[in-house]
């Protein structure tokens, strides 16, 4: 569903993608709900999947509002945690690279601060994670850490999640070019990790994870990925009742 | 008429004076500098770097009867502060709630007759309804006809956050529809 790439998808009708310009969401999500049984959301506006919701009554899913949340990435990304560590609660997870505007980041974040987590952000300030978020952990009293250095707790991680520094996230094509490339996982960042230690990226990735690290047993991005797949046709027929 | 006559007799300095009795002697004349108003509302304790936001609040600018704003009175409460007496009008709720989120400690007098009527304490909400702007030029608010709303994280200061975006501000981004 989400290589369509559409900005509304009808799920059981394709041909609800045809939208017309300048017509609302509301209107939109109105017009959908007539012949769809869910109806899935990618939109560039922040905050338009939970619109899409108050205006239909059947399920919406969030599949990406801007720079936002990211709910379906952060059921397949637990899963994999779960897959891989075989357990959720009480690990040090690292998160490098966007953490201002990848929203992956942002839901997995607030995901995982239900186990007992200990976080370590790592980004230049400015691409560190917003303060609405570290505020939230605060609150919850979870243990986080922010660096901008990645080495600097590479022994302590559990799991190391790399997110790509997207080019569309900066207004300033200058901004783009003074962040790109800075953080690099290769095997001589391997040598100081746990023998254990995972590494996802929710993909497509550009530089920062070495192809070399991709035959390590570090390497637990393309199984992410794969599980991408199972976890969204069951979160479907979860929203639609045939599984309980 | 009625009314003319009652004010001969009453006198408006006095009924401020007998009104305002169990504030200390230094309020009480401070709050004489600026004429007493017949009919209309005194809202008081406002930060004095709010004043003009409740000058733009209420839309006084494009107001018919008397306007006097007194401003960097000092009050016990807030340090300083800005008084504003708007002749011939009454707040409606959604004024008085658009106060509470630029003045959280500002009080609505309501005057009538030279008497303070009513003295309501404004309230911050725990829900804001439609009266802020988000500050998040792509959320969905900005983009398509919605009423917003914001969550109230912190009173003093205020920090709120978008019920659509997540985005919190504080109060230095807050802006009123
Ligand atoms: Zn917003």
């Amino acid at each position: 569903m989400e290589q369509l790439g559409g900005t509304v998808i009808g799920f059981s009708n394709a041909n609800v993608t045809s939208i017309q310009k300048g017509e609302s969401l509301w209107d939109t999500i109105k017009m959908t709900e007539q012949y769809a049984d869910v109806i899935v959301i990618r939109h560039p506006l922040e905050g338009s999947a939970r619109l899409a919701a108050e205006a239909a009554s059947i399920p919406v899913i969030n599949g990406g509002d801007g720079s936002n949340q990211h709910p379906t990435q952060t059921m397949l990304d637990l899963y994999t945690i779960q897959k891989t560590k075989n357990r959720l609660d009480g690990l040090h997870i690292g998160f490098v690279g966007d953490l201002k505007y990848g929203r992956t980041v942002h839901s997995l974040v607030i995901a995982l601060s239900h186990f007992n987590p200990t976080f370590y952000f790592i980004a230049p300030d400015d691409l560190q994670i917003p303060e609405s978020y570290t505020d939230e952990l605060f609150q919850k009293k979870i243990k986080y850490f922010k660096t901008a250095d990645l080495n600097r707790f590479a022994k302590e991680l559990d799991v190391l999640y790399v997110t790509r520094i997207q080019k569309e996230r900066f207004p300033d094509p200058l901004e783009y070019e003074k962040f790109k490339g800075i953080y690099r996982v290769d095997e001589q960042f391997l040598q100081n990790v746990k023998k254990d230690m995972k590494i996802m990226h929710p993909l497509p990735r550009v530089d920062e994870i070495d192809k070399s690290v991709d035959n390590t047993s570090h390497a637990a991005y393309f199984e992410q990925a794969a599980n991408g797949i199972p976890v969204r046709k069951i979160l479907l027929a979860l929203v639609l009742g045939r599984i309980k | 008429m009625a009314r003319r006559k009652k004010k001969g007799r009453r006198g408006k300095e006095k009924i401020r004076a007998k009104k305002v009795i169990q504030a200390p002697k230094e309020e009480l004349k401070r709050e004489l500098k600026i004429s007493a108003i017949d009919e209309g509302t005194v809202i008081d304790h406002i930060p004095t770097d709010a004043t003009f936001k409740v000058v733009d609040i209420l839309d006084l600018e494009n107001h018919s009867g008397i306007v006097s704003i007194a401003t960097n009175l000092q009050s016990k409460t807030i340090g300083r502060k800005a008084i504003i007496k708007v002749g011939g009008k009454s707040l409606t709720q959604s004024e008085v709630n658009k106060i509470a989120i630029v003045a959280p400690d500002a009080t609505v007098n309501i005057i009538k007759n030279y008497d303070v009527r009513e003295k309501i304490k404004v309230k911050t909400p725990d829900i804001i309804d439609n009266v802020v702007k988000c500050s998040n030029p792509v959320c969905i608010t900005n983009n398509e006809q919605v009423p917003t709303k914001f969550y109230v994280l912190k009173k003093d200061p205020l920090k709120i956050k978008c019920h659509y975006c997540e985005r919190s501000m504080g109060k230095e981004d807050i802006e009123i529809i």
